[in-house]
């Protein structure tokens, strides 16, 4: 990309010291940050690095507990959405928000500040073809939604913003669902728009995009400001050196290992490929072996095919190439309910919404995912005390204790992680499948949990474990891959890799030197 | 409402769930005859003489009162076939057209068969009824599931292609021999037996039992669990390895058989025979009552009875104040009104 | 079949079916908006009785008609609140509506059951004078039949050509994304409702004022359930509705054309014509077209409103 040439920068928006918490968690720690205009401006961090949450701050959509945003020097108060957009701050959302019955134009004119009483129907199309033209933002304003692409819907979406007046915008994860040459044809309309002296933030935590196209690059973790550089700065040593903790890299990975490697797999998946729904991303050629007694570990940021990898084990979504085995036998097709019945656990990342009756009792709730084994006389009746002793079993060997009684969402989410984790270890399962099993948890609880996987794994169990925490994932696995765009993209043990090259295969590099299975 | 029931708060029994539900309808049915009673002095009656008519005719008699269990009974039955699949989130809005093809299947079996005993003809019209709903409700549920059409849309449309269909049968095939918009009266076998002389038949038992397996059903065996967690959270019950699909076709026919029973109960033990329009728009009251009742068995009995203290009401009000039976309609309307005006009672039951 | 009987058909079915038309536009509105109203029926019949009442008293037919709207548009605001404000179920409280209206079109209409009213006055469309009188009387039509398609035409232009009506379609779809571009979705649908019941108040009073000339409970015989059914027939598209509203119609004259030429068919039959051809047309769409109904109202049918 040739070098922009030397304008003088306008300091758009300021935030000075924005803090932010939900609850104990603190999202945004003393956030400062400038955004000029003709600057592309990239903020990168993994997941819960308080990325989105800064910018949401900024639309107005969350508000922040202290801190102070500045535009054009003077302090504002962002109140909703409409105050931002009323000072020309406007934003994309990962789920983009356009109505898919209606046209191209008639989302946008949907937003336009000043509509006419009657639509003129003229000159709205003169005014979206413009801008079009003027940006490459090719869409045929009489489409409806539903038939364009998501690389057109997103197209779409920035015309929304550009047709409103917004000079400064902000774009969340803009490439997570695109092909890599609508990715192409994004950064030449952001070019274009840097041109016109348009600011732009991106929220990102792919290292090559960024290197690409952004100007400015603040890097966030854990709520608080790793470092800002230039382009010129940033090298991908620093990068990934400021997005990680550097400690982790220091990180020894356990001696013991369990057999693993021996006998028929408990799972295999076998060039596996999904279908996204909609924004959804789309698996790509798995290929995943998880032994008897093995913790297979799988690194990435959130949305790059986590949910859909435990999904497609457990068999909530169909395979649609490849096919999976249990044990040998072939489950492509089988239900969840046959999953289950060869004794395969899964633990959600959000309990309450994923595996969780809310209305029913904790105690009735422990029943669900085994009730055939708890049923008697044909299933006219149910062994409550059975399934109470079992669970207070389980609950005391990981030194957890429930009310029984109480409606299951009453419980706080840390209690919820806790009792599915109680509910589906009480089943003595061959396979568990772990979608972040500790988020949520307090540091015993933490102990209690990944302690209770590797008993399971002594006792010859797989786990498929899927996590964020690289410390848990170096800690406990056996194995360790990365999963990136619905692909892995490496493959390897943990001690024989460091968390800087797993970091950089999280991000988006390929390994030069060709570790991937 | 909020003060009265605060107030309240200060009696000890009044901290029993099941009591303030209570007090909660009485004021509401309270209220709403209160507005109900403005309309009669609108139109120039007295409210005061009304209602006491009304009472001393349903509750001050044994042959009204008897007359209130006559009407309720095909009450209790729909509004069953809605709370049972309810409980898996399934909305049957189909329970009309359900009622008119089971009560034409079980017609079929008594003009067919008048010759058999009554302890083999009513069990057979009983089950070709069920049958006959099944089917009806099977349809909307089969398109479903192959991704068509909506069910609620299917149900809606065959709700009015049933009445039809009985009216072509009865014209083409079944009617009397004086009469062409009637069959001829059923024989004494194809009737369920009455009680002490009124006009209470077994519809009541079998109801009255329908309605306790549910309820047992539902809070203690293994399928009311799988089937409370689906209502509860659909998409947590499949991850959970409950087959949601196939509970849902199977509970959807199920309401449908269960609609279907109540329009064999009222061409058998009410009418004797059977003709159009003769639902007399029981299904759609069902599902109100089931509504009304959050799907509870004991709500459903309770509300039951008051829609049909209100519609005995009706019949003593055209009679003694010269009012079209319909305006009773109005009392009805207002009571569900007001119910319908306070969301928490619905939100109750989602489980 | 002769080209009169053919033509009668087509008259017939021009007379019963403009009241359902504009019954069918009205609610076309409301479910764009998002909101379903089985209470139909019972909008119907309130609206037919007090326009009829009003017009029997007035000797003024005009005046009728204007409060048939009235009160097809009140009628509507009951849904409203309930929907709307207190968040009730749709369908549920639809049908409470129409149980409603059972009893207050009874209340309002029974003491001018059998009265005679002045009606609208008929006339034949300039220029088919010149055709032979057989012809030309089969098409003596009064005021509100001929603005019937002049009215879906309105209330399609209303839809597509308006920053309301774009507000109504969206809100309809997403009230979310309505309400992030600046809208209010509850007053949008109340506005909605209040429209679309003075269309259907319309409906009912070319059926009791102009068509009927006469009040009898119940007279709408399903009217209601017919235009719900037809909404989605006409794939919630104003013109389309003017085809849907005359197959509909035509169903029952064409019935007796069959007959008079000598084949039977049960009317009862015949009748059920009009929801199975919705059904047929919903299984063939069902495939390609989900994104038919407006998005909202999905929810309605899923039991989550």
């Amino acid at each position: 990309m040739p070098p922009r040439p030397d304008a003088p920068l306008h300091q758009l928006v300021s935030l000075r010291g924005i803090t932010k918490a939900f609850g104990s968690v603190l999202a945004n720690d003393q956030v400062d940050l400038d955004l000029y205009s003709s600057e592309i401006h990239a903020l990168l961090g993994e997941n819960g690095a308080g990325k989105s949450t800064l910018m949401k701050i900024l639309y107005g959509f969350y508000r922040a507990d202290s801190g102070q945003i500045l535009c054009d020097g003077q302090p504002v108060a962002i109140n909703s959405p409409h105050d931002a957009r009323r000072i020309r701050i406007g934003m994309v959302f990962q789920d983009f928000s356009l109505i898919p019955a209606l046209s191209v134009a008639e989302n946008l004119a949907l937003f336009l500040p000043q509509l006419p009483i009657v639509l003129n129907i003229k000159e709205l199309d003169q005014r979206i073809r413009e801008v079009s033209e003027r940006y490459g933002l090719h869409v045929d304003p009489h489409a409806m939604v539903a038939q364009l692409s998501i690389g057109e819907q997103q197209k779409v979406e920035i015309l929304k913003l550009l047709l409103a007046n917004a000079r400064l915008m902000i774009l969340d994860e803009p490439t997570r669902v695109l092909a890599p040459h609508e990715v192409e044809a994004l950064f030449k309309v952001l070019a274009g728009l840097r041109q016109d002296g348009y600011a732009i933030v991106l929220i990102t935590h792919k290292m090559k995009e960024v290197q690409e196209c952004a100007d400015r690059i603040t890097v966030l973790r854990a709520g608080r400001v790793a470092g800002t550089l230039l382009r010129a700065e940033a090298s991908e040593a620093s990068l990934v050196s400021l997005m990680f903790e550097k400690k982790l890299a220091l990180l020894e990975a356990r001696k013991e290992h369990g057999d693993a490697g021996k006998g028929i797999p408990l799972l295999e998946l076998k060039g596996v490929s999904t279908k996204g729904e909609g924004l959804g991303i789309s698996l790509k050629g798995i290929n995943l072996q998880i032994f008897p007694g093995e913790i297979v570990g799988v690194a990435g940021v959130s949305g790059n095919g986590q949910k859909e990898l435990g999904d497609a084990a457990l068999g909530m979504i169909r395979i649609q190439e490849g096919s999976k085995y249990l044990s040998g036998d072939d489950f492509t097709r089988r239900s969840v309910q046959e999953l289950r019945q060869s004794g395969v656990a899964y633990i959600p990342e959000n309990p309450l919404t994923m595996s969780i009756a809310p209305f029913m009792t904790v105690l009735q709730n422990m029943a669900l995912t085994r009730a055939g084994e708890y049923a008697r006389l044909g299933g006219f009746r149910m062994d409550w005390q059975a399934v109470r002793a079992d669970a207070e079993a389980t609950s005391k060997s990981l030194g957890y204790s429930f009310p029984w009684y109480v409606p299951a969402r009453s419980l706080s989410g840390g209690n919820l992680q806790r009792m599915v984790i109680v509910r589906e270890m009480a089943g003595r399962p061959r396979l568990i499948i772990a979608s972040y099993l500790t988020r949520g948890l307090d540091v015993q609880s933490t102990i209690a949990a990944r302690q209770a996987l590797l008993d399971a794994r002594a006792n010859g169990a797989g786990v498929l474990l899927i996590s964020e925490d690289l410390e848990e994932l170096f800690t406990l696995s056996d194995l360790l891959i990365v999963l990136y765009g619905g692909v892995i993209a490496g493959s390897f043990k943990p001690e024989d890799t460091t968390v800087f090259e797993v970091g950089r295969l999280m991000t988006g590099f390929e390994v030069p030197h060709g570790k991937n299975n | 409402m909020a003060k009265i029931t605060e107030a309240l708060t200060r009696f000890p029994l009044f901290h029993h769930k099941g009591w303030q539900t209570a007090v909660r309808y009485v004021l509401m049915i309270l209220f709403a005859s209160l507005m109900f009673g403005v309309i009669l002095l609108i139109a120039g009656k007295d409210p005061l003489a009304s209602y006491k008519d009304i009472l001393s005719s349903t509750l001050g008699s044994a042959s009204g009162f008897s007359e209130v269990i006559v009407s309720m009974i095909p009450m209790l039955i729909t509004a069953l076939a809605v709370a049972l699949p309810f409980r898996v989130g399934l909305i049957n809005i189909g329970g009309e057209g359900q009622l008119f093809i089971g009560a034409a299947f079980a017609t079929f079996a008594a003009l067919t068969f008048p010759n058999l005993p009554g302890w083999l003809l009513l069990p057979l019209m009983a089950l070709l009824g069920m049958v006959g709903g099944a089917l009806w409700a099977f349809i909307p549920g089969y398109l479903k599931s192959i991704g068509l059409v909506n069910e609620t849309i299917t149900s809606l449309l065959l709700n009015s292609v049933a009445p039809k269909i009985i009216g072509f049968l009865i014209l083409g095939f079944w009617h009397s021999a004086r009469d062409t918009v009637k069959t001829p009266s059923f024989v004494d076998a194809a009737r369920l037996p009455t009680f002490f002389g009124t006009r209470i038949h077994l519809g009541l038992v079998l109801g009255l039992v329908l309605l306790v397996i549910f309820w047992y059903v539902m809070k203690y065996t293994r399928w009311g669990l799988e089937m409370r967690a689906i209502g509860s959270n659909p998409q947590a019950a499949r991850r959970n390895g409950i087959p949601v699909s196939k509970y849902m076709v199977v509970v959807m026919c199920l309401g449908g058989a269960i609609a279907g029973l109540a329009g064999m109960v009222q061409v058998s033990g009410f009418y004797g025979m059977l003709f159009p329009n003769f639902s007399m728009n029981m299904g759609f009251m069902g599902f109100m009552i089931c509504w009304l009742a959050g799907a509870d068995p004991l709500g459903i009995i309770l509300m039951a009875f008051v829609v049909s203290i209100i519609y005995s009401g009706g019949n003593l009000l055209q009679l003694t104040r010269g009012l079209p039976y319909s305006v009773i309609n109005i009392l009805l309307a207002f009571t569900l009104f007001i119910v319908l005006a306070r969301p928490n009672f619905s939100k109750r039951k989602k489980s | 079949m002769t080209l009169l009987s053919i033509l009668g058909v087509f008259s017939s079915a021009i007379f019963s079916g403009t009241s359902l038309l504009y019954t069918t536009l009205g609610e076309v509105i409301d479910e764009r908006a998002g909101i379903v109203n089985l209470g139909l029926e019972g909008v119907l019949l309130v609206s037919a009785a007090s326009g009829f009442a009003v017009t029997s008293l007035s000797s003024n037919p005009y005046l009728g008609i204007l409060v048939s709207m009235l009160a097809g548009g009140l009628m509507n605001m009951v849904l409203g609140y309930l929907v709307i404000t207190r968040k009730a179920n749709q369908l549920a409280s639809g049908l409470a509506l129409m149980f409603f209206g059972f009893g207050l079109s009874s209340l309002i209409g029974k003491s001018f059951v059998g009265e005679k009213i002045n009606s609208l006055t008929r006339f034949v469309f300039p220029g088919t004078a010149v055709l032979p009188l057989k012809y030309s009387s089969l098409f003596k039509f009064d005021l509100l039949i001929y603005l019937a398609i002049p009215a879906a035409i309105l209330v399609w232009w209303l839809l597509y050509r308006t920053r309301w009506g774009l507000g109504v379609r969206a809100v309809g779809e997403n009230a979310d994304t309505a309400y992030a571009s600046g809208r209010n979705p509850n007053l949008v649908r109340f506005q909605a409702l209040f429209v679309g019941g003075m269309l259907a108040g319309l409906g009912a009073a070319h059926l009791a004022i102009a068509y009927a000339t006469n009040w009898t409970e119940g007279m709408t015989a399903g009217r209601g359930f017919i235009a719900v059914a037809l909404v989605i027939f006409s794939k919630w598209h104003p013109l389309r509705a003017i085809v849907g509203a005359l197959v509909f119609s035509g169903a029952v004259a064409f019935q007796l054309l069959l007959q008079s030429s000598g084949v039977q068919v049960s009317p009862f039959l015949l009748d059920t014509i009009p929801y199975i051809l919705t059904l047929v047309v919903l299984i063939a769409w069902g495939g390609n077209r989900r994104h038919a109904a407006p998005a909202m109202l999905g929810r309605v049918y899923q039991g989550s409103e």
